[in-house]
């Protein structure tokens, strides 16, 4: 379980995160989401680690990130998975010498071992017999779901998303989410997905944190959100017509 | 940020450079894909304008040097001096940092913005250690060697020129090369050169790890760590030589 208590990160005179606290649970796809500029990215790389916090407390399984030295930050590190926006690959490996790249920094395998553990996570991922290729041979699809294998070939606790579906289309997208989340499950891992995507969060999103100007302003889960009256919340999903519809019809069913 | 918070900065970041790698293995397959990028593949270059700058130092003091009062081994003598003292060292670290540092700031800051040392970062890898330490040493191990090719092509390129242009004999030429060698003088040169290989695979590091914002900034950064690559060499090399040879 991750869990953070009042994050507060700021840059220069612009306070981003005013006191966000929440959890992040075992087995569950957990989704931050929130309009452009609402601290989604700066509180996922302050989980990350890749900015420090000036206040509260991040911790992996109570183990508080700050307190840790900087070898105990590495080792947490290599407990963590991460799928970027933009994939992320090495643009001068092949998608083997990719996912084999953690492997090869810290564990402690023969070369074959290696070959079979790559070759199954790129079967986990629907990509067998890529091994040979270079990311940019690849579609934006196939660069996430390399993506993925090199994130779960350690074995990760937590695996974290930005933005995983961005740029891709719907269909291709249902894919990355339905993966994620039979990842999350088999695993049993903590995940979060940064998103803006709200097919995403309403398809897998078994728990939403909605921020707002650097503030959680709602949490929940998918099916919460359809009977929120929160009003940030609401103004945020339902912008669109599809979403005020299937709002509308949900709510008929219900009563 | 002030020059004084780019140097500290830039010291801050030599100190997670100068780390014990985390797999030595992973550390020798890197240093030696550099000694390729930084160091083999700059080899023709170097050699293509070290032979025609040895060419041009000769007919130039050829062309210098016609008073019947000056000996003819002096063109010789001359160019032997000059690759060895300046432009082996100097003019070559000079291209070496266009050439290699706009490659290394470009690759690196390409890096950054696809956040592939955020990866890097999150896997649990030193980055700058990873990324930067192979380069340094490969720098500091080839460029001694890429900086005697030169010096040799130099001085072979001024004999050429003689024998192409009829404006001094080989022979004297061949005397002048060999009159009052001084082996403190290739000391001096290969102290240079190791201190500007450094700066070389150092400066521009700097400037596309910390580059921040999309494509035109990892341009700009590629031409401030040339422009300030060669500075620093510029300015070594003044106060290298006043200490070495003042």
């Amino acid at each position: 379980m991750i869990e953070v208590k009042n994050l507060h990160k700021s840059f220069g005179d612009a306070h981003i995160l005013k006191g966000i606290s929440s959890t992040f649970e075992k087995g569950k796809v957990n989704m931050i989401i929130g309009q452009s500029g609402s601290g989604k990215t700066v509180f996922l790389k302050c989980l990350l680690g890749l900015h420090a916090h000036e206040e509260g407390s991040i911790s992996f399984d109570g183990r508080v990130y700050s307190k840790l030295n900087t070898d105990e930050k590495r080792l947490l590190r290599t407990e963590i998975g991460m799928l970027f926006q933009g994939g992320a690959l090495f643009d001068s490996l092949t998608v083997e010498e990719n996912i084999m790249f953690p492997l090869k920094m810290f564990a402690n395998q023969s070369k074959k071992e290696m070959l079979e553990r790559v070759n199954f996570v790129l079967d986990r991922v629907n990509l067998p017999g890529s091994n040979f290729k270079f990311p940019a041979e690849l579609s934006g699809g196939m660069q996430k779901r390399v993506a993925i294998a090199r994130a779960i070939v350690m074995n990760p606790k937590y695996l974290f998303c930005d933005e995983p579906n961005s740029g891709l289309d719907p269909q291709t997208a249902t894919v990355i989410d339905n993966l994620i989340q039979e990842i999350t499950d088999e695993y049993q891992i903590v995940t979060v997905v940064n998103s803006h995507d709200m097919n995403s969060v309403m398809e897998i999103g078994e728990k939403i944190l909605f921020l707002k100007d650097g503030k959680k302003a709602w949490e929940g889960t998918n099916k919460e959100i359809f009977v929120t009256d929160n009003e940030a919340i609401v103004d945020f999903v339902y912008s669109s017509n599809l979403f005020k519809k299937v709002r509308e019809s949900y709510l008929k069913e219900s009563k | 940020m002030n020059y004084l918070e780019h140097i500290g900065k830039y010291f801050m970041m030599l100190r997670q450079v100068f780390k014990r790698p985390q797999k030595w293995k992973v550390f020798w397959e890197t240093l030696f894909r550099e000694i390729e990028d930084l160091g083999l593949k700059s080899l023709g270059i170097v050699m293509f304008i070290s032979f025609f700058i040895g060419g041009v130092v000769a007919i130039q003091t050829a062309l210098n040097v016609d008073s019947p009062f000056i000996p003819k081994y002096l063109i010789g003598f001359a160019t032997k001096r000059s690759m060895i003292l300046e432009f082996g060292p100097t003019f070559t670290s000079v291209i070496l940092a266009g050439k290699v540092g706009s490659y290394i700031a470009s690759s690196m800051g390409t890096m950054r913005v696809t956040e592939q040392i955020d990866a890097l970062e999150i896997m649990g890898i030193n980055s700058l250690n990873y990324l930067v330490l192979p380069k340094v040493i490969a720098t500091l191990l080839f460029y001694p060697f890429l900086v005697a090719i030169a010096m040799f092509l130099g001085i072979f390129g001024g004999w050429a020129a003689g024998i192409l242009t009829d404006l001094f004999y080989s022979v004297d030429y061949i005397d002048g090369i060999q009159l009052d060698f001084k082996p403190y003088f290739l000391q001096y040169a290969i102290v240079k050169t190791v201190v500007f290989a450094f700066v070389i695979a150092t400066i521009p590091a700097y400037h596309g790890y910390y580059v921040k914002g999309g494509s035109l900034e990892v341009g700009r950064a590629s031409t401030q760590a040339v422009v300030w690559t060669s500075v620093a060499i510029i300015l070594l090399n003044y106060f290298l030589t006043q200490m070495l040879l003042g």
